[in-house]
């Protein structure tokens, strides 16, 4: 069986600085896959290529074996990736609920003439996309909130509001990049049982994620970037050994 | 809104009476009205029509959160089309109920015309684009009148036909049911079931899944983009509604004017009706109205009162009534800007925003 995800030969340039040269990665279908590096290795902007925010110089992408148009952040979005941002990025004057559904804008079709005239069929819709947005605030741990503004949550639980409307668009990976940036330790434990539920659920999910102990109990496979170069890859175990790993972390002297 | 609705959904009975309190008392106004002056139901109108026209401004930036100064064009485009097709000019007199909607139409593809190339730009680029538009509109309206004479360039076009369903024309004065029916009282029941139907639309447009990505857009339009939604077609499609409410308002009103001239769609007019959005609370539906009404009546109330004050006060008139207005005018925003920023009767969400 062919990958979930494979991106080939990805590089990009800014001006002088090669932000990302010739990253081959492939992510398996019901993985965790860690994508971890020091600061400025072009973890995000590996992340900001496959979603469609930058483009790339050179490199392809596939989706379970079809050509991921990466144009536009809202095709990605419709192929099948959703994504969360590293600062919180939600709608903060809507409630959770109405997050949620927006969520399920790409994979619903009522238009104006349907919102006009209530007709059955945009009224059946409406009804699943608020059922699915409430089992969705459910599914994170969130359904006695979801009448709540998204500002008003606690950073924990817009992080993970913030998954929930990514859940909502139905990705066949979830691309999370730095899910657990500022939170404290319970919620970073709360975080990882959710992460370990969607797995199990059967979606994939991409992981960038500066706290070390959470990718290496967590993920399925890792890759490590430095420079704009993939310099190892495999199973958590494997990478923590890999001598160029040790050096991009701790530097040459102690290696 | 929707607590208080929720109350008095409550009380049935209470929200009942209330209706009809009000339907009563908006079938009794124009000849109430009358009894001071015609003048008064041609005032009411031309208020409704610039209330249609905020609601129509107010999807474009009340809900989708897009700064657009040269609405009027669009306004002007509804009335010049119904102008052009039932009028002497062309010698062309088609029925109102087929060019009403055309206008609407057409205003709805300049709408799509403007807002493809233009919705990648924010904020303050989007709107000296749309002054632009505007100002571009009213002179082609202006100068359209050589090589071949199509708008009548200044002059603008008179003897514009008015609304006719059969014989019924809604110009004429007549005596129904023993009641003296003039033509502005007709019109101002037709404005009023139009008005109600705008309201309906804009009401169930806000509460859908295409007002739900307008929402998501004004708020982050970068996040709007990663949930799917495609932000230009989103953004060009409440362009297009907006558009639409100006031109069908714009046709409204070359048939009860019976004249249209560039003149009345000059920029002003469009900052006139973004300060009634502004004004009453940009993205509230009733607010909007509110905005539209307040500042229809409040001049004319100005202009009947001020001047008759001066002179019994010191036998002349001192300050124009106009001035005063546009003194007002400027107080009232500046006001607003300091206690109520969100608007006389803001939206739930902007007054969220700003707080």
């Amino acid at each position: 069986m062919s990958a979930l995800l494979e991106v080939a030969n990805l590089s990009k340039r800014f001006g002088g600085l090669e932000a990302l040269s010739g990253v081959s990665i492939a992510i398996d279908y019901g993985q965790i896959y860690g994508l971890i590096g020091p600061n400025g290795a072009g973890k995000t902007t590996f992340f900001n290529l496959l979603t469609g925010f930058y483009r790339a110089d050179s490199g392809e992408f596939r989706l379970a074996g079809a050509r991921l148009d990466v144009k536009a952040p809202y095709r990605v979005a419709a192929a099948g990736i959703a994504r969360t941002f590293q600062n919180v990025r939600l709608f903060d004057n809507m409630t959770a609920l109405e997050n949620v559904m927006v969520g399920r804008h790409v994979r619903t079709s009522s238009g104006i003439l349907g919102a006009i005239f209530r007709t059955r069929g945009a009224r059946a819709e409406e009804r699943a996309i608020h059922e699915h947005a409430h089992a969705l605030l459910e599914y994170v741990g969130l359904g006695a909130r979801q009448h709540e503004l998204a500002h008003n949550l606690p950073y924990g639980d817009q992080r993970r509001l913030e998954i929930a409307r990514a859940l909502a668009t139905g990705p066949k990976l979830l691309a999370l990049d730095e899910p657990a940036a500022g939170m404290n330790a319970t919620e970073t434990a709360t975080l990882r049982r959710l992460l370990e539920r969607i797995r199990a659920d059967g979606t994939a999910v991409l992981l960038i994620e500066h706290d070390v102990k959470l990718v290496m109990g967590l993920c399925d496979r890792v890759a490590v970037l430095d420079y704009g170069k993939k310099i190892a890859e495999g199973a958590p175990t494997e990478v923590r050994r890999s001598a160029a790993v040790i050096e991009a972390y701790l530097g040459g002297a102690l290696a | 809104m929707s607590d208080e609705y929720a109350k008095l959904k409550n009380h049935p009975a209470m929200l009942g009476a209330g209706l009809v309190l009000l339907a009563a008392a908006l079938v009794a106004l124009p000849f109430a009205l009358a009894t001071v002056g015609t003048a008064w139901v041609r005032i009411t109108n031309l208020a409704i029509l610039f209330a249609l026209l905020a609601l129509g401004l107010n999807i474009v930036v009340g809900f989708a959160g897009l700064l657009d100064l040269g609405y009027i064009a669009f306004y002007g485009i509804g009335a010049y089309i119904y102008a052009l097709l039932a009028s002497p000019q062309f010698n062309l007199h088609l029925p109102f109920w087929a060019i009403l909607p055309l206008g609407a139409l057409v205003a709805c593809v300049f709408g799509v015309l403007l807002g493809a190339p233009t919705l990648k730009l924010r904020g303050d680029y989007l709107a000296i684009v749309t002054l632009g538009f505007g100002e571009i509109v009213r002179i082609f309206f202006n100068n359209l009148s050589r090589p071949i004479n199509i708008t009548n360039g200044p002059q603008g076009i008179s003897r514009i036909d008015p609304f006719r369903i059969g014989d019924f024309d809604f110009s004429r004065s007549e005596t129904l049911l023993g009641l003296d029916v003039s033509g502005p009282i007709k019109y101002y029941y037709l404005l009023l079931v139009i008005l109600m139907l705008v309201i309906a639309v804009n009401l169930r447009l806000q509460d859908s899944r295409i007002g739900r990505a307008w929402q998501a857009i004004r708020e982050d339009e970068v996040a709007a983009g990663a949930m799917g939604i495609n932000t230009t077609r989103i953004k060009l499609l409440a362009f297009a509604m907006g558009a639409s409410f100006g031109g069908l308002a714009g046709g409204m009103f070359a048939a009860i004017q019976g004249f249209i001239s560039p003149e009345s769609f000059v920029l002003v007019e469009s900052i006139m009706v973004l300060s009634m959005v502004v004004l009453g609370g940009m993205g509230n539906i009733w607010g909007v109205i509110l905005g539209a009404l307040l500042l229809s009546f409040v001049p004319e109330l100005l202009r009947y009162t001020v001047e008759p004050l001066q002179r019994s006060l010191f036998g002349k008139l001192i300050v124009e009534p106009e001035v005063i207005r546009m003194l007002l005018f400027g107080l009232a925003l500046m006001l607003m800007m300091l206690f109520r920023p969100a608007g006389l009767w803001p939206s739930k969400v902007r007054k969220r925003e700003l707080e």
